[in-house]
């Protein structure tokens, strides 16, 4: 640095420094124990007192009748022996594999679908307003044509995936696109970033966030369609999957496995968004220091 | 690092040229004329301030010579592409400070190998020694303004625009840059057109201040700055020549009033 020709005031670093030092925010963690009692402790009470009403309900006497509400004993019991006959883990390989393949292929199509319709108007005319009201279109509406179509096999399981988690995967790029600000891109420009290579190095990581929330959804609408598309085909052939472990419950008149089934549907569904989809979103935000902590 | 930043100014004869600039735009009530006949020229190495009330132009002017927008009559010549420097820091959050730097040298076709070192540079320049792995967000309102600089100056462009890059710091913060601003100019040779609305910041940084009246933008008058480098915001031949250009300044804005 050529220090010999520095024209300003000396003491101007300092105070440069001074000044850097005190507007920098100090970093902090939150101590274990507060994490604990903030994020733990309040949904293993919520659990607790389920389980406490749901065995009161029977204990009293108030839902007397077993094939209507098994007991908490039971549905433990269905869980055992699934796991012990070391089946457990089978049913949710087969459906999360389905899911998680489902929900790749849609993110493949998904993605440049979106960029489409953000980019070029006459496409954003033509199929925009149809691709956000898709989103409101319950997929289980999708199994009867994908049957008819495909017949009942796991292409039409994809089918049905596919229609569901598309449009919201398109439409959450769609608005991370909308909501890239201006600055941006005239920033980006300024630097010689136009055309590809604007959309490259600015615009799609700015539109990250709202392509995040979009797969977030994407992944929630994934799993729904594919456990619908399970309990329809429901061939031995296929693979059991927790779809078909809840059909099976139905015929079979079993209401411990029907409990345990819909739990299990529950719990992978949480599992994967809680595992992949909410550390992706938060470090997104926390990167761009979006996440204020609560 | 002032040879390397510096480039070879006396080839040219100016870093900016602007000759009978208009510009218009289309509004519901008709054509709108914001900027009239302006003509202009920034010479190498030359540090000029546009200064101006609201509604002068100052910013289409800007967009105009950094190559955003174009101009309805007139001519605009650069030498090589402007850096832009805006009111809002403009850095992508998604990236750590020292990337943000080396997007700008990347864009601009430089290696990969050289990038951080020259990035880190860049950084020291600005006194910003360790801010490499910082995010946007994480740093104060003058850094930030800082880092913008050190991306703007990494495209090695002999011509910087600044529109009121300081205008939305503190006082001691906006001081502390203006004397930073001041020892890179004259340790790179770089030209610098920069746009205010702060007489005094104006007259404080310029060895020349053009004053635009306003709607639509036009050169009123232009004043030479000779008071020697380095200078202080409160320095005396400072306040005077402000007051001074402040009095043309609201004549300027009291015509406005007349009619």
């Amino acid at each position: 640095m050529a220090s010999t020709e520095t024209k300003t005031s000396p003491e101007s670093g300092s105070v440069e420094a001074g000044l850097d030092a005190l507007e920098t925010a100090q970093p902090g963690r939150t101590p274990f124990r507060k994490t604990f009692v903030d994020k733990v402790v309040p949904p293993i009470t919520a659990i607790v007192v389920v389980l406490v009403v749901w065995q009161g309900l029977i204990t009293l006497k108030i839902v007397a009748d077993p094939t209507k509400l098994p007991t908490p004993g039971a549905v433990w019991h269905a869980f055992r022996n699934d796991w012990l006959q070391g089946k457990l883990l089978g049913y949710i390989w087969t459906s999360v594999s389905r899911g998680l393949l489902g929900f790749c292929l849609a993110l493949l199509i998904g993605t440049p679908l979106g960029l489409l319709v953000a980019r070029v108007r006459f496409v954003r005319a033509a199929i925009g307003p149809i691709l956000s009201g898709l989103q409101s279109l319950p997929s289980v509406a999708w199994v009867p044509p994908a049957v008819i179509w495909l017949g009942l096999n796991n292409s039409m399981m994809y089918a049905v995936i596919l229609l569901g988690a598309v449009p919201s995967i398109a439409n959450g790029l769609v608005s991370g696109v909308d909501q890239v600000p201006p600055l941006f891109l005239r920033a980006g420009r300024t630097m010689g970033a136009r055309g590809l290579k604007g959309t490259w190095h600015v615009t799609l990581p700015a539109a990250l966030p709202g392509y995040v929330a979009g797969m977030k959804q994407g992944w929630a609408f994934s799993w729904r369609s594919l456990m619908a598309a399970e309990i329809i085909a429901n061939f031995p052939d296929l693979g059991t999957g927790l779809g078909q472990l809840l059909e099976n419950a139905r015929t079979a008149s079993d209401m411990a496995m029907v409990f345990e089934a819909i739990l299990l549907i529950l719990f992978v569904g949480i599992a994967i968004d809680l595992l992949i989809f909410s550390p992706l979103e938060r470090w997104v935000l926390r990167s761009r220091g979006l996440l204020v902590k609560g | 690092m002032a040879t390397t930043l510096a480039k070879a100014a006396e080839s040219v004869e100016y870093a900016a040229r602007l000759e009978q600039v208009s510009k218009s735009f289309a509004t519901p009530g008709g054509q709108q004329l914001v900027l009239d006949d302006i003509t202009l020229d920034v010479a190498p190495g030359e540090f000029v301030t546009l200064l101006g009330a609201s509604g002068c132009g100052k910013s289409t002017l800007l967009n105009l010579v950094a190559g955003l927008d174009r101009p309805t009559a007139g001519s605009i010549t650069t030498d090589g592409r402007p850096a832009l420097m805006f009111q809002e820091h403009a850095l992508f959050p998604w990236l750590t400070a020292g990337k943000n730097i080396e997007l700008a040298l990347k864009l601009r076709g430089v290696a990969k190998s050289e990038r951080r070192g020259r990035a880190e540079e860049l950084l020291e320049l600005v006194r910003l020694k360790g801010a490499y792995g910082k995010r946007v967000h994480e740093l104060s309102g003058g850094m930030r303004q800082r880092v913008a600089l050190a991306r703007a100056l990494a495209q090695e462009s002999n011509l910087l625009l600044m529109d009121e890059p300081f205008a939305a710091l503190d006082a001691i913060t906006r001081d502390v840059l203006h004397d930073e601003l001041t020892r890179i100019w004259s340790e790179t040779g770089l030209s610098v057109l920069f746009v205010t609305h702060n007489v005094r910041e104006a007259v404080r940084l310029a060895q020349r201040v053009v004053l635009l009246s306003s709607r639509p933008g036009r050169v009123a008058r232009e004043w030479d700055v000779d008071i020697p480098q380095p200078r202080r915001i409160e320095d005396a031949p400072v306040a005077e020549l402000s007051l001074e250009i402040t009095e043309v300044l609201r004549g300027e804005i009291r015509r406005h009033g007349q009619h």
